[in-house]
């Protein structure tokens, strides 16, 4: 019992070690800037680059717009069938996974031929349509964890007698969907929408090749061109990344609970 | 006579090449309390489901007051609905499922809030109208999912199975409530279940269904007293049943093993030599000799179950056994298992099943 106790705390010392000696590393060499001294310059400067706070909110905003649009094409289409096409989820499943097997670099030089300035949806004749078309792709690669986390939300409740309850007290479909399937599968749509954010957040293919001031070009012009900045920016991307896991956590205590599911 | 208030007529459901649902009629009056039972895949709810707007009807029509309703969404109809698994939106309270169908409907917020705190009183949990659906017991869900149903005055209130999930002891106070709410509203309402205790002791009318037909529509007296077909005798309550052979169709006279009982009147088309299934209810027969009793077979007792008040005993009658119970008498030891018995009954209580 106490040697199988003393080799579990072997595994997990060796784990932690894996994981946190690279970024311990990371964090060091960030502050290293200053010769002969650990100091904060390198974030100074990265979080004081205005080139870092206009890619950053560019990200941001591309972000959220993609959740909104995630949001309005997943749950419907997820509820829908649950609901009513049980039998087309593997299709659908399949059809959702896509976008982790064909590389974002196809789909972008995809998106380049067919709405092209002389296409006839010249989506990238404009910026705002270069905008939306960049949204619309990374909605596409986020596809695989909103469908997933939206699905798994639904499995937890009892989509088919909730509608049918919802719906013999007079609700039709968009009461039904914002005041009884939404609320209910929230926490499992704010997962969804923190995996989006984490991806739209480093993506670079798609910004890149769609010419977009985004982070992730950002993230790599630095990284090429510079020594500390990288790393202070990696660490910061982590941050993120864990701030939004850690929101995932703390709003997952306020999700309603079902009777048959009380904690 | 008034028109009925729900009119189902010549109501056919198939899913693909299976008629679940086969020339379904039933028309029930205003305030009526009917039940649909019957077995599990009888085709009970898939009638109930028809009614609510679930599944549209591939034949025939459903008219509520006069309105044919068949081709409404389950939204136009103003139909209350109680289902098995309770139904309640987790994500709101008590007060706010009771209040969905209202505000849903469009109307005022002190007008909600006063019939919201009506319901919570007709269903006796005026303090639970902040809690949420897992802080309460099933029993209280099941009450609450009807307050709901019947907050916004529906014109047809729809019960499917909602006592199932319960326990024992709570299925029967709650039929008791659902059944005193129904009749001090008296609102119309169809009842499904399986389980024919339930059935017998709140309805006003039964249809048993099997096979997707109604096999025999009245009153808890006639379905148990009466049954119209071998089906509802088997189904409802415990049954007796002893194969017999014309042996006089004129006098009526039938053997069962190698004794005769005098059927007179019951034989209707039977025929001498004719084999004929016959019932009796346990509470019919008595061990012994009794007054008033008309007809008698003799047998031999082949098991004795000591039940407390009750004594449950059976008796072989040639291949036949016959179950029946007698009242523990502490001043009377029970029948032994081996002697001789005879049992008596009035000939009128004996059905001939068809």
């Amino acid at each position: 019992m106490k040697s199988g106790r003393f080799w579990a705390w072997v595994v997990f010392v060796l784990g932690a070690a894996y994981f946190f000696i690279p970024l311990i590393a990371t964090v060091e060499f960030s502050m290293r800037m200053r010769r002969g001294a650990y100091s904060f310059d390198a974030y100074q400067i990265v979080l004081g680059d205005p080139r870092f706070q206009a890619t950053f909110m560019y990200s941001v905003i591309a972000a959220i717009f993609t959740i909104i649009l995630g949001v309005l094409i997943v749950v419907p289409a997820a509820y829908w069938i649950r609901l009513r096409l049980p039998q087309l989820r593997p299709v659908v499943e399949f059809i959702t996974l896509l976008p982790l097997v064909i590389p974002a670099i196809v789909i972008v030089f995809g998106y380049i031929r067919m709405y092209g300035s002389n296409s006839p949806l010249p989506f990238l004749g404009s910026d705002t349509g270069t905008n939306s078309l960049l949204v619309i792709g990374y909605a596409t690669l986020a596809l695989p964890y909103m469908y997933r986390a939206v699905d798994t939300g639904l499995r937890t409740i009892d989509v088919r007698t909730l509608t049918e309850a919802a719906q013999i007290l007079g609700a039709g479909w968009g009461t039904i969907i914002t005041r009884i399937i939404l609320p209910n599968v929230l926490i499992a749509v704010l997962s969804g929408a923190f995996l989006t954010f984490a991806i739209v957040i480093g993506e670079f293919t798609m910004a890149s090749l769609l010419n977009r001031p985004a982070f992730g070009p950002y993230l790599q012009n630095i990284g090429a061109n510079r020594a500390y900045e990288p790393a202070a920016l990696a660490i910061i991307a982590f941050v993120i990344t864990w701030g939004c896991m850690s929101l995932i956590q703390i709003l997952s205590r306020f999700a309603p609970r079902s009777s048959n599911r009380p904690n | 006579m008034a028109d009925p208030f729900l009119s189902i007529q010549h109501v056919r459901k198939s899913f693909g090449a299976t008629t679940v649902v086969q020339d379904f009629n039933l028309d029930v009056e205003p305030g009526e309390f009917v039940s649909f039972l019957g077995p599990s895949g009888c085709g009970k709810t898939t009638v109930l489901r028809m009614v609510a707007g679930f599944e549209e009807p591939s034949a025939g029509k459903i008219v509520v007051a006069g309105k044919d309703i068949t081709r409404l969404k389950p939204n136009q109809r103003n139909v209350g609905m109680v289902f098995q698994a309770y139904a309640l939106f987790p994500n709101l309270t008590v007060a706010q499922n009771i209040a969905f169908g209202l505000k849903v409907a469009g109307m005022p917020k002190a007008d909600t809030d006063r019939r919201v705190a009506e319901m919570l009183d007709i269903i006796k949990l005026p303090q639970m109208g902040d809690r949420y659906p897992y802080q309460l017991s099933g029993g209280q869900q099941q009450r609450v999912a009807l307050a709901r149903a019947i907050a916004p005055k529906p014109k047809l209130l729809l019960l499917d199975e909602p006592l199932s999930a319960l326990d024992a002891k709570v299925r029967v106070s709650l039929r008791e409530e659902i059944r005193s709410i129904q009749k001090k509203l008296g609102i119309t309402t169809i009842f499904v279940t399986h389980d024919q205790e339930e059935a017998l002791s709140i309805s006003d009318r039964i249809a048993v269904m099997y096979g997707g037909k109604a096999e025999q529509v009245g009153t808890p007296f006639e379905i148990y007293n009466r049954p119209a077909t071998k089906f509802v005798a088997n189904f409802v309550g415990t049954l007796n049943v002893l194969e017999g052979t014309v042996t006089d169709a004129a006098s009526g006279k039938v053997k069962v093993s190698t004794q005769e009982v005098s059927l007179k009147g019951k034989l209707n088309g039977s025929k001498s030599g004719d084999t004929l299934s016959l019932a009796l209810r346990p509470e019919a027969i008595s061990l012994g000799r009794q007054p008033g009793r008309d007809s008698s077979l003799s047998g031999e007792i082949s098991e004795v179950h000591f039940l407390g008040s009750v004594i449950r005993v059976r008796v072989g009658i040639g291949g036949n056994t016959v179950s029946l119970d007698t009242f523990n008498s502490p001043a009377t030891p029970p029948p032994a298992v081996g002697e001789k018995a005879e049992i008596s009954f009035s000939s009128g209580d004996m059905l001939v099943l068809h």
